[in-house]
């Protein structure tokens, strides 16, 4: 068997969550051998990433180059080219940056390419064999993947769930001399960070989440009322800010926001991974919806299936109710 | 400009409802309706709208067979100049991989400036622009949601990255950039617009036109069936009527905090 | 100037004889006309052709009820009574005009008019004209109503023909041997002002105001076609060649049939010269009177729409690119340049405008026109992007599959199965079919149709949507595909009569659809079984009822009174009729795609509708359109008069009183 690597996505000296959880599908593919760590950065954010992997993996490599401290793909591919062995399998997290490294670096490593795994149920000679999703989420796939000239492996973030497993002493290797020559026709120039709208929701504990389901712009009203009488804020979904009835600031989701919220309220969302992938920790999430075949009911807590519209009225009704009964005083507008 | 565009005809993902077939292994595709794939539409816009601006022209291609042809049509009928078809019994189940070389072949036939594939299609890998790009040793950018041409055969690109940031990068000519959705608003195309090109030829070119690896057509990667999760423990639906769901819900959110 | 003066032809004016004089004037005054209105028709023969030569004598019998008789003058009150006393005047007055001027030249026209009954009557009418000016400059100076645009102009024009009739009236005081003039008219009161004056001083004014009226009335003559005055000579011609059919929508090219439109160049106005010559003659005749501003519901609502600022800002720009001097220069983009794409597609083409105009003006055609242009160009809202693309791959705008169109019938209605004879098709239509709420409107048309005929029969999947308002938002080859297929389907199942609950689908089968079996609406089918006994009822306990007229139902088709007449045959239901009913009903934001289209908007048309349900004590608002209805019970909610207000279609109310 090959030897497996993860790769951590990292930042301001934090890893991702991702990089507890590429462990757990690395001992999918192999039980035997522990996957080694990879990383690529600069200076002291990268020392502490580091640091922090030692629990979990057994090993760690450190590739510091000072060209590598903006994670830029085309630089990064070229350092792994280098330092990854022949055949080797790489996991890495599908998000911005795992969709912008892996497909050509599978290319470059003449090994396959398998991307937003959902599960892996083992191997068979050379074929591995997984789990995707397509159409947006409605269906599952099994794939099956030719891993004799090594692999790519894109892993949903969240699929495989950090456990706690064996604790690990891991080694911190330095290989960044090996990393070689670092020359791409692509340069970082800046971030244009996302502006704070006037609510942000990363701090709400409670949160009405609309989608396409709402319709038009004149309904967003409608939750933004539960969300008052709620003690809460609205957020979105990508639709809702691609048709520009909410400011991106309150967008959750893989390209939003990411929320860690009590209680999650999921009104007309499908519950598509990109959106999901927003919302952490484990809130106590309400699926609203229409479609009793919406993904999202299948990872709620609790699901109604009934008409928005006609719901979150009925809702915020008897939940203002309950603040008069609570002896507070509502303020009408 | 020079600008080729990478197309697929996807069944539709807002207009189907995607279910297993009688047989149990692959979807019903009895009742689909197909069209363009939307992060393709966006990047064909984008090149219409670059060319306008800049001179040149958009080319755009598939790899498929006679069914594919119209969505070449409609962008085609969108403004874009030229459609061709890569059409041939052994690009018949490719891979990514295998996509990604037919289309390599393809754009070394020609000399373009700019290649665009959209960012992910209906299987969800968002994978061929960045292999094609690889294949080419062209630079690559993923989830781009703004260009903008620089001095010195340059483009100045915004990517779309977590929390809604931008990444701003400069990237050389020529390069492969796959387009995310919401980078512009595509043109309207009515049915007269694709009436009128309902009949321009479309050149196809198979295996024997194109230089290929015919190594790299062999799939790595393969589906072996679809099928639907079994329901395992999802959600709780609420049943009764409305004013019972609402006030099992009330009772629920005051145990879980929710209710401040 | 001598003493005695017999007649003016023979008068000496500074040195110049009144003949030579008056005959210069006339012919300058002639020629200068001629020569503008040659210019006025330029851009009309640069325009797109248009046929309404057909039909002669229905066309001068509505010249005779709009344009003589003013037909629709009086749906504004007061405005219209000034309106009728000043044409009545004018059209009296000509004669006297023309004789006026003719004294100017020879002494034969000296008798013409002067007395008799034909005196006593012009004198009354210069009288009431000159009294007209007056009121209607005070109305527009002190009281300001808002639909009349602030204008030096118009005030301009009400003193022009004010001086006019006071010129007569002095000419006619200040002669030295006068006849009796008519007791109290304007020269009546002027002779009693004058009487005392010498003579000397009487000639004098008898020449000079002679001669102002000679002037004035070549000043107003080639004033005219420079403003909204022209309205007075391009009105008869307006009216006369105005459009014939309601409720249809002009092709996208006349001459031109459907299987060539593929060779045209381009669809719709993009330039100025793609309208038609009588879309000109319209902004020519537009008379800015504001009415059908004040009725159109997107003006009312605040979107950026009012019906004559499109026919006037059209007109100003025809004035500056096709000038009376100067050479023609057309070139500005209508889209962009002259109108916003915003004000295009906020037009719920309700026909509130057209009902109103007293000109007969027309303005949904120019709307679809404009909106063909955009449609060509690719530029429509992206809203309506994937409604649009659904009904082209689904043939419904919801992008719900084909096979499922039927599953809303539970039972109370049949399809169609292959090609069959059956008598009477229901067409339901896409949102009749798809939409949860207005499912049950589909079952209870079925059920009151079962109880009068038996269990109707429908198309079902074989239905498309009948892209009544894809045409209205000018995709017209969407709408022919839409069209061609439904009509195949129908003429397969061998209808002989089609109902509908759906207005649009009325209008669409009735008016654009070519070769179809006669249709109705449901509310008309009821009504007949009401007459003959076939439907009792089950009588109502409470509530008061208001209908709500449906634009497509009884602007476009004239279908008023038959739902009343079923309101009114229930016993128990107290109706109440709202203030804006029948063709001044008040849209309720439009249907089809309407329903995809994200205005800008200060208030919801909706909304609107309901208060002034509320207002007429309605209880409960009863409608007749499956749109009516969605925007309704929306505004319902919105307006916070849940609970107050409900919404019921006529024919669930049918299903739920019907006795049968």
């Amino acid at each position: 068997m090959a030897r497996l690597f993860a790769y951590i996505v990292h930042k301001d000296g934090m890893a991702d969550d991702s990089a507890r959880e590429l462990p757990i599908a690395a001992r999918k593919i192999d039980p035997e051998h522990p996957c080694t760590a990879i990383v690529t950065g600069w200076g002291a954010d990268l020392d502490k990433v580091c640091d922090s992997l030692r629990p979990a993996y057994g090993e760690i490599w450190k590739i510091a180059r000072e060209a590598l401290a903006y994670p830029n793909a085309e630089l990064v591919r070229q350092a792994l080219l280098n330092v990854l062995p022949a055949r080797s399998i790489l996991l890495v997290p599908h998000a911005h940056f795992g969709v912008d490294l892996s497909p050509g670096l599978s290319i470059r490593m003449n090994a396959a390419y398998v991307p937003d795994v959902l599960e892996i149920e083992g191997v068979d000679g050379t074929w591995l064999r997984l789990v995707r999703q397509e159409f947006g989420g409605q269906i599952s796939v099994h794939m099956r993947c030719d891993i004799a000239t090594g692999a790519v492996l894109n892993i949903r973030p969240g699929a495989f769930r950090a456990a706690e497993g064996p604790s690990a002493e891991g080694q911190v290797v330095d290989r960044s001399t090996e990393s070689g020559t670092l020359a791409a026709r692509r340069t970082y120039l800046e971030t244009i960070e996302a502006q704070k709208g006037d609510v942000d929701i990363t701090r709400e504990p409670v949160l009405v989440s609309i989608g396409r389901g709402i319709g038009e712009q004149e309904n967003v009203a409608i939750a933004e009322d539960l969300a008052e009488a709620m003690g809460g804020a609205v957020s979105c979904s990508r639709p809702v800010v691609d048709a520009r009835w909410m400011d991106k600031s309150r967008q959750v989701g893989s390209s939003g926001q990411t929320v860690r919220p009590k209680v999650y309220l999921a009104c007309g969302i499908s519950g598509s991974f990109q959106h999901l992938a927003g919302v952490k920790g484990t809130p106590f999430l309400v699926a609203i919806n229409k479609n009793p075949k919406a993904p999202i009911f299948r990872v709620a807590d609790v699901g109604i299936i009934d008409d928005l519209l006609e719901f979150l009225p009925a809702m915020t009704g008897r939940v203002r109710q309950e603040k008069c009964v609570a002896g507070k005083e509502i303020h009408r507008p | 400009m020079e600008i080729l565009v990478c197309v697929k005809r996807v069944p539709d993902i807002a207009e189907n409802e995607i279910q297993i077939d009688a047989a149990g292994t692959d979807i019903e595709r009895e009742d689909l309706v197909y069209s363009v794939n939307e992060p393709d539409n966006y990047a064909v816009e984008e090149a219409l709208q670059m060319v306008e601006r800049e001179g040149g022209s958009v080319t755009v291609v598939t790899v498929g067979g006679e069914d594919d042809e119209e969505v070449l049509r409609r962008e085609m009928a969108m403004g874009v100049g030229h459609g061709v078809l890569l059409s041939d019994d052994r690009f018949g189940d490719l891979d990514g991989r295998g996509c990604a070389t037919v289309l390599k072949a393809f754009v070394q036939k020609g000399r373009y400036d700019l290649v665009l594939t959209g960012v992910q299609a209906e299987d969800g890998c968002a994978q061929v622009g960045g292999m094609l790009a690889a294949l080419l040793d062209y630079p690559f950018a993923s989830l781009v949601t703004s260009i903008e041409l620089l001095e010195g055969g340059k483009l100045k690109i915004g990517r779309e990255i977590e929390g809604g940031s931008r990444e701003i990068s400069a990237i050389e000519l020529p390069c492969v950039l796959s387009i995310q959705t919401g980078i512009n608003e595509p043109r309207y195309v009515g049915m007269r617009g694709i009436r009128q090109v309902a009949s321009v030829p479309i050149p196809r070119f198979g295996a024997a036109d194109l230089a290929i690896d015919t190594e790299m057509l062999q799939a790595r990667v393969r589906r072996v069936d679809y099928f639907v999760p079994p329901a395992g423990h999802g959600a709780e639906i609420l049943q009764g009527s409305r004013e019972e769901k609402v006030e099992q819900l009330v009772e629920l959110l005051k145990t879980k905090g929710g209710l401040n | 100037m001598g003493d005695h003066i017999e007649s003016i032809a023979q008068a000496s004016y500074w040195l110049v004889r009144g003949r030579d004089l008056f005959l210069f004037l006339y012919l300058l005054g002639l020629a200068s006309f001629a020569f503008i209105v040659t210019r006025r028709l330029a851009p009309l023969l640069a325009a797109r052709s248009d046929p309404r030569f057909d039909r002669p004598l229905v066309r001068l019998g509505r010249v005779l009820q709009y344009w003589l008789a003013q037909w629709r003058h009086p749906r504004y009150r007061f405005a219209g009574l000034l309106h009728l006393l000043v044409f009545a005047g004018f059209l009296i007055l000509a004669s006297r005009a023309f004789a006026l001027l003719g004294l100017g030249i020879s002494d034969r026209f000296a008798s013409f008019g002067a007395t008799g009954w034909y005196g006593s009557v012009r004198a009354y009418a210069a009288t009431a004209v000159f009294l007209c000016m007056v009121v209607a400059a005070i109305r527009r100076l002190a009281f300001r109503p808002r639909r009349y645009p602030r204008s030096a102009d118009s005030i301009l024009l009400l003193g022009l023909i004010a001086i006019l009739m006071a010129a007569d009236g002095v000419f006619e005081s200040s002669e030295l041997s006068p006849p009796s003039l008519p007791a109290n008219s304007l020269s009546w009161l002027l002779r009693a002002a004058l009487g005392s004056m010498p003579p000397a001083i009487l000639v004098k004014l008898h020449l000079t105001s002679y001669l102002a009226h000679s002037v004035t009335f070549f000043i107003l003559l080639c004033y005219r076609p420079f403003g909204i005055q022209f309205h007075v000579e391009t009105s008869l011609f307006a009216i006369y060649f105005a459009k014939l059919e309601r409720g249809t929508v002009k092709p996208v090219a006349w001459g031109v049939p459907d299987a060539e439109l593929d060779k045209l160049k381009s669809f719709g106005v993009k330039h100025f010269s793609d309208f038609t010559w009588k879309h000109i003659l319209d902004f020519y005749t537009c008379a800015d009177c504001g009415r059908c501003a004040e009725q159109c519901p997107a003006a009312t609502v605040g979107r950026p729409l009012a019906p004559r600022d499109l026919s006037i800002r059209a007109r100003d720009y025809v004035f500056r690119s096709y000038p009376v001097f100067g050479p023609s220069r057309d070139g500005l983009p209508v889209i962009g340049g002259l109108f916003s794409e915003d004000e295009v597609w906020s037009c719920t083409t309700c026909g509130a405008c057209e009902a109103e105009c007293p000109l007969l003006v027309e303005y949904i055609d120019k709307i679809v026109d404009l909106r063909r242009g955009l449609v060509d160009d690719g530029k429509i809202p992206q809203s309506l992007h994937k409604p649009l693309k659904a009904l082209e791959s689904r043939g419904n705008p919801f992008g719900k599959p084909e096979k499922k169109r039927a599953d809303w019938t539970q039972g109370t209605a049949e399809i169609v199965n292959g090609a069959s004879d059956i008598g009477t098709l229901y067409f339901v239509d896409s949102i009749t079919s798809y939409d949860d709420r207005i499912q049950n409107i589909g079952r209870a048309t079925a059920r009151v149709l079962r109880a009068i005929e038996g269990t109707p029969a429908i198309l079902g999947a074989r239905e498309r949507d009948s892209g009544h308002d894809v045409r209205r938002f000018g995709e017209e080859m969407l709408f022919q595909a839409l069209r061609d297929h439904n009509s195949e389907a129908i003429r397969a199942s061998g209808a002989r009569r089609i109902v509908t609950a759906d207005p649009h689908a009325f209008n669409a089968l009735r008016h654009d659809y070519r070769d179809m079996p006669p249709v109705e609406h449901i509310s008309q089918t009821a009504a007949r079984a009401v007459r003959t006994g076939q439907l009792r009822w089950n009588p109502v306990e409470s509530g008061v009822y208001a209908y709500h007229d449906p634009c497509y139902l009884g602007r476009h088709n004239g279908v008023y009174e038959d739902p009343r007449d079923v309101l009114d045959s229930i016993p128990g239901l107290r109706r109440v009729e709202m203030k804006r009913c029948r063709d001044r009903s008040f849209c309720c934001g439009g249907g089809g795609l309407a329903l995809f289209y994200e205005p800008r908007e200060q208030e919801r048309m909706g909304v609107r509708r309901v208060r002034m349900a509320a207002e007429a004590g309605a209880t409960v608002l009863v409608t007749a359109c499956p749109f009516c209805m969605v925007n309704i019970e929306d505004a319902i909610k919105v307006a916070g008069l849940e609970g107050q207000m409900s919404a019921i279609d006529l024919a669930e109310l049918v299903d739920r009183q019907m006795a049968n």
